[in-house]
């Protein structure tokens, strides 16, 4: 055995380790590391920059633990430290990074592959003036390889193979076998005749060069081919697209990330640029924008607000109704009162949901043959909020039941003795003892529901997606709609206006409501406090 | 104590009626919470398939809308079944015992840094990494061009985007857990020559188990009963989870397939409602001390 470490005292980051649990640690790592330069290498040849970074930091990071004694602790937490910087940490940092852009529809792409997109393929190609189109047929070597028969406006014949000049040619000489009506030889010798849906099928047909260039001819339609020349060529001198047919010229304006000539048209796909505090200026300052974020926000806290408050009060009566401990059946009451809140909310929310169909569903039915009117908890703005507060009191009220009945238990009987034996009555012996002393115990958890709520992108989206829909709006948003679905909306609306760096200012929005409403909690139940001091 | 009169009833009257009075809302209380779930087991056994028409006791109660529900490949609901219930062990599993690795470094190890470290934790999983989605969506597609079973539309990428969120919430319910378990166990395993790995699985992991199933129950439900996360990962119908394929099967055809739907429901809620109903003590245990369930 060897020590590795020492044991001063009560730090204890002693250990004792066997020497075949010391190789072992290190064939391990030297295993991830392997597997991890694999996966850079790779990822270096095809310039995916982020994940390199990611892989490389994560795996430093696993090797300075593992290798450095003062780490050991870190060492148990790697795996868990490791994916949250993979699937938090980082989709975090991006989204802030994202909040500074113009990451949208239309800004897609980076730079260069802005350029990439804009100057290749065949969509880019035209017939320079002047320039001779062809009628063609395809013919296809044993081995895979392609070849063209050329015919020009002129009536002359040309054979075309990549990297080879044209040949003029004639049907029935040399390898050309006899000709058909269109003067195209019916058979080459190494080669055979494709015929129209063939020639349509072959996916890389189009992007060949036949010829040798810059006079290669290309197909372009399934009957043309011609010398084609590309459009759109980038001059990084520069930093401008120039348009060789109209001869224009489009230069990178990298402030709104488009490619924009002197009469101010702009070329697509743009690409992503930074605009500083631009989604936040929008979201404060944009009348269009700014009337919709207050109203959906406003909602939000409402909606929040409004679940906390009913499910608690909810929850409260009954746990009182049952505080009395001579009450018989009160486990079995409990089990049955708790089936709101163990069937998986996905399902309950849908069952709701066709419960409050306006024509059939078994509410309305009920509602309409009682009181002769059927809420229409769809289409109407103020009724669909009513019907999602009313089924997320449904989910909600069983888990404030079980927070107060354990914190009614808590509080003291002598306390109402005291106060029974000064006179009190009932109200004011709950308005006086019971509520000020269960919001203390419960209160934390009251707040955490709010958080929660906040963020309740069930219940709002899986009732009725936020709808229903708010009129004038630039983009699609409901009136049931909380800033999170709000969220969803905009980076997943479909149907264009997709705006990720909106969406991503308003998700930082979002985080910082939640973080400062989470601090303030870990204050108040002294969490602060209790990490440091516990064991 | 007082005897107090009210009126004219005694004292011996008045608790009749509270009694009474308690029992009625006791009724109406249980009709409210359970209505929903008798009235969708109702419209599973009604064999028109239509929302309009059903009643709570359906007239020629058959298990047809069951049969459909297995027999139409247009919506795989026993792969969808299987798909969650895959998914969410597999996570719930990994996740206990990275949050228990990470609960031990916690309540036994003092390093540097120990407290702002839990409690950047905490604080960081507070982001709904749900409203990343954009950056995990490329991420996974990234992952998917080196290690495909880890990409976009796979089940080990939906599996890898939950486990973000392992340390977190539970690590500090158990953390407090393992606190309780004197360090005395510890000190003499470690004088019969016991390292830290072996302390941790033979000494404290046998005695934090009700945590650890705790932790385990509420991850595997919370993961069982996820939408946005799986809808957004995944898009093949036979890769679906069941929260994204009922919310498909049901999505504007309310009228149409209500008692397919229906029998969907209570399939796909009946094991959760069980596990809840039997183990509710060792739940509400871990609820009330801060998880809340997703």
């Amino acid at each position: 055995m060897i020590r590795v470490g020492t044991g001063q005292g009560t730090q204890r980051l002693s250990t004792s380790l066997s020497l075949s649990e010391v190789l072992f640690r290190l064939l391990a790592l030297a295993l991830v590391d392997a597997v991890a330069i694999w996966l850079v290498i790779r990822m270096v040849a095809d310039g995916v920059w982020l994940l390199v970074t990611l892989v490389t930091v994560i795996t430093l990071g696993l090797n300075v633990i593992f290798l450095r004694e003062e780490f050991y602790p870190l060492r148990w937490m790697s795996p868990g430290l490791a994916l949250m910087i993979l699937m938090v940490v980082y989709p975090l940092v991006f989204t802030v990074y994202t909040a500074f852009t113009n990451y949208s529809d239309g800004h897609l792409l980076t730079k260069p592959q802005a350029i990439k997109r804009i100057t290749t393929g065949l969509q880019n190609m035209y017939v320079p003036e002047g320039g001779i189109t062809y009628r063609w047929v395809a013919f296809q070597a044993e081995d895979g390889t392609l070849a063209l028969w050329l015919t020009d406006p002129e009536g002359n014949h040309y054979f075309a193979r990549p990297g080879e000049p044209l040949q003029p040619a004639r049907a029935g000489e040399g390898i050309f076998g006899p000709p058909d009506e269109a003067g195209v030889p019916t058979a080459i010798e190494g080669y055979t005749r494709l015929n129209r849906i063939q020639a349509a099928a072959n996916r890389e047909l189009p992007s060949i060069q036949f010829g040798l260039p810059p006079n290669a001819v290309q197909v372009r339609t399934p009957t043309e081919a011609a010398v084609l020349r590309p459009r759109f060529v980038y001059d990084p001198e520069r930093d401008a697209i120039v348009d060789q047919k109209e001869g224009k010229l489009y230069v990178a304006d990298d402030s709104t990330g488009f490619f924009v000539s002197a009469e101010g048209e702009t070329l697509t796909p743009g690409y992503i640029v930074t605009v500083g505090w631009r989604n936040f200026d929008r979201l404060l300052n944009s009348p269009a924008i700014r009337g919709p974020v207050i109203r959906v926000f406003v909602w939000t806290v409402v909606f929040a607000a409004a679940s906390v408050v009913t499910t608690f009060a909810l929850g409260l009566f009954i746990a009182l109704l049952y505080n009395d401990p001579t009450v018989r059946g009160r486990k079995l009451i409990r089990s049955l009162l708790i089936v709101p809140y163990a069937i998986p909310a996905f399902i309950s929310i849908l069952v709701w949901r066709g419960m409050m169909n306006p024509q059939f569903g078994v509410l309305n039915r009920a509602l309409d043959t009682w009181l002769g009117f059927s809420p229409p908890w769809f289409s109407d703005p103020m009724w669909a909020r009513l019907g999602v507060i009313l089924v997320n009191l449904w989910l909600g009220f069983p888990y404030m039941m079980l927070v107060c009945s354990g914190a009614l238990q808590a509080i003291p009987d002598d306390i109402y003795e005291a106060a029974e034996i000064d006179g009190a009555g009932a109200w004011k012996k709950f308005r006086l003892i019971t509520l000020p002393l269960l919001l203390v115990s419960v209160g934390p958890l009251l707040i955490s529901s709010f958080a929660f709520n906040f963020n309740n992108f069930n219940v709002i989206y899986l009732f009725n997606q936020g709808n229903p829909p708010m009129r004038g709006t630039p983009t699609p948003v409901g009136h049931t709609d909380i800033l999170v679905t709000y969220v969803y909306r905009l980076a997943f609306a479909s149907g264009g206006g997709k705006d990720y760096g909106y969406a991503a200012a308003i998700t930082i929005i979002i985080f910082l409501i939640v973080a400062a409403i989470t601090l303030f909690n870990f204050r108040y139940t002294r969490m602060w406090e209790e990490v440091s001091e516990h064991v | 104590m007082f005897e107090q009169v009210n009126g004219t009833l005694s004292r011996r009257q008045r608790r009749q009626l509270i009694r009474l009075a308690r029992w009625a809302l006791t009724l109406v209380l249980v009709f409210y919470a359970l209505f929903p779930a008798a009235w969708v087991f109702s419209a599973s056994l009604d064999p028109r398939n239509s929302l309009a028409q059903q009643a709570l006791i359906p007239p020629n109660a058959s298990l047809e809308n069951y049969r459909q529900l297995f027999a139409n490949p247009v919506q795989p609901f026993g792969r969808w079944m299987l798909n969650s219930i895959k998914v969410s062990t597999i996570t719930s599993a990994l996740a206990v015992l990275i949050s228990a690795l990470a609960a031990y470094a916690f309540s036994r190890f003092r390093f540097a840094g120990r407290r702002s470290l839990l409690l950047t934790i905490l604080l960081i999983q507070v982001f709904p990494n749900f409203l990343a989605i954009v950056a995990i969506f490329l991420l996974l597609q990234q992952i998917g061009m080196y290690i495909p079973s880890l990409g976009l539309g796979t089940h080990g990428g939906l599996i890898l985007a939950y486990l973000g969120g392992a340390l977190g919430i539970n690590t500090w319910l158990m953390k407090g857990f393992f606190d309780a378990v004197p360090r005395d166990l510890d000190e003499s395993a470690r004088i019969d020559g016991a390292n830290d790995r072996q302390i941790f699985v033979h000494i404290i992991f046998p005695l934090v188990r009700p945590i650890l199933a705790v932790v385990g129950i509420l991850t595997f439900i919370g993961t069982y009963s996820d939408y946005v996360l799986a809808s957004i990962i995944l898009k093949d119908r036979d890769t679906m989870t069941l929260a994204v394929g009922l919310y498909q099967l049901i999505s504007g055809q309310f009228t149409q397939k209500w008692g397919v739907f229906a029998a969907g429901a209570t399939i796909g809620a009946i094991p959760i409602v069980l596990v809840y109903l039997v183990l509710q003590d060792y739940i509400i245990g871990g609820l009330t001390r801060g998880a809340v369930k997703g």
